[in-house]
């Protein structure tokens, strides 16, 4: 079973294999920008290969990044939790998988969600927004400013 | 590292004990020079007569001086100013902040910019968190104990900030009952109740307003405030169902006190005022005592 299953993904890497550095798959094809700047790949100069549209039975439509020499802290990765909530991370060295890490909601999330209360003071000045994580499944976060809940179904990205 | 106090669960069930007994303290010797020397700058963004004049008779009464404005027309923030500069410069003035604000988590933003301390006097719905400590304080004067309390909590239940902050503050105590009168339209938000139940506390829902105060040791009224009504016809519908006259404290327990954030539009009766169990208008006193008990505490001068 195993090495049928490892070659399997020997076989699938080969496309466009990485030598060192980190696969992050099961990206909702919609939510790929966002992730891409999320985790600010727009703005370094390793090498970045990703797909998007790609057939999946789980997303519909799946898209992958893939991206050399650069290996993510849990603390970082995670803050794609929100919008890639099944993202699954291979961390590659020397074209083999050595890792494999999925995504966590961290307790607290920061500058990434806007508060959905109009009356917030985030709303209407400068202020990097900041929310405690009170519920996971499903999702519901508190602002830090107003104290108001923003649940799963009115959660907007910046 | 700098005391502010923004929401009403950033103090313990300890710091609110402390902050009623200096209370006390001050009720009995209201004149105390502890603020001498001492700018205290009052920043109403929105105007509040009452709660501004209770803050600046606290601070005359602790020997402090006050700068500031007592409406947004003539402050700043009408030439675009933002409330970070505003604050950012207003800190390098005074030694202590107390802000009214009409948006929610303004005052928790200033006390991140600010390196004074800041005292919310309210922001928007949110919290206004020296008004539960007057409460507090009113509850304990006329009850003796903040423990087993049975409180009807009756009006405007779901936009009125004041109520959930003392729902909040009194789930700290032993023993309360939280009876909840309001019309369908304005009932205590799920959040609340879920609080008191993970905390295995007894409250009761009810849309007439009845007999059922016989139980009550505490009737808190609140007004329908039009301002948080989007749809006029809705706020029409609700305003007049909760009034509360004298025939109904006939039949009430003699230690029942009335309390009520005022301003009261027509919620009570005029003739509830001459009753021994009417409360509003000591509890907005005893609100200057409990507003230079936080302000000593906050400062460290107490």
């Amino acid at each position: 079973m195993e090495s049928k299953d490892s070659e399997k993904k020997k076989l699938k890497l080969k496309v466009s294999a990485i030598k060192e550095g980190t696969v992050i798959d099961h990206i909702p094809a919609k939510s790929l920008f966002k992730v891409i700047s999320i985790l600010g790949l727009d703005k370094i100069e390793n090498q970045i290969t990703f797909g998007t549209n790609l057939d999946s039975k789980k997303l519909g439509a799946k898209a992958i990044i893939k991206v050399t020499d650069v290996f993510f802290e849990d603390q970082e990765i995670n803050k794609i939790a929100l919008i890639a909530p099944h993202a699954k991370l291979n961390i590659i060295r020397d074209y083999e998988v050595v890792e494999k890490k999925i995504v966590e909601i961290p307790d607290k999330i920061t500058g990434i969600v806007k508060c959905f209360n109009p009356k917030c003071i985030t709303n209407h000045e400068k202020i990097r927004t900041c929310f405690s994580v009170i519920s996971k499944a499903p999702i519901s976060l508190k602002c830090k400013y107003c104290e108001k809940i923003t649940t799963a179904e009115q959660i907007r990205m910046l | 590292m700098k005391k502010d106090l923004i929401s009403i669960t950033d103090f313990s069930k300890e710091e609110y004990l402390r902050i009623l007994e200096l209370a006390a303290e001050f009720e009995a010797k209201p004149n105390q020079e502890l603020l001498k020397g001492k700018v205290v700058a009052s920043l109403f963004f929105e105007p509040s007569t009452r709660t501004r004049l209770s803050f600046e008779t606290a601070i005359n009464r602790l020997g402090g001086r006050i700068i500031g404005f007592a409406d947004p027309d003539s402050s700043s923030a009408t030439k675009g100013e933002t409330l970070h500069d505003t604050i950012k410069m207003v800190s390098n003035y005074a030694d202590l902040i107390v802000m009214r604000h009409p948006l929610e988590g303004a005052a928790r933003y200033a006390a991140e910019v600010s390196p004074v301390p800041v005292i919310n006097a309210g922001d928007g719905a949110n919290q206004h968190p020296t008004q539960t400590l007057l409460d507090l304080y009113s509850i304990l004067k006329t009850q003796g104990t903040l423990d087993n309390i049975n409180i009807f909590m009756v009006g405007d239940l779901k936009y009125g900030r004041t109520v959930h902050s003392l729902l909040q503050a009194m789930s700290e105590f032993e023993n309360p009952i939280f009876n909840f009168v309001a019309p369908t339209t304005l009932q205590m938000p799920r959040a609340y109740k879920h609080h008191l139940e993970a905390k295995g506390i007894r409250y009761f829902e009810h849309e007439e307003f009845t007999d059922i105060i016989s139980a009550a040791d505490i009737i808190y009224m609140t007004r329908v405030q039009k301002e948080r009504f989007s749809d006029p016809i809705e706020y029409e519908k609700v305003k007049d169902v909760y009034i509360l006259n004298n025939e109904m404290l006939s039949k009430t327990k003699p230690n029942v006190r009335i309390l009520h954030p005022l301003p009261r539009v027509n919620e009570i009766s005029t003739d509830v005022d001459s009753n021994e169990k009417a409360y509003y208008f000591e509890q907005a006193r005893n609100g200057v005592f409990t507003r230079e008990a936080i302000i000593s505490y906050v400062m460290n001068v107490k």
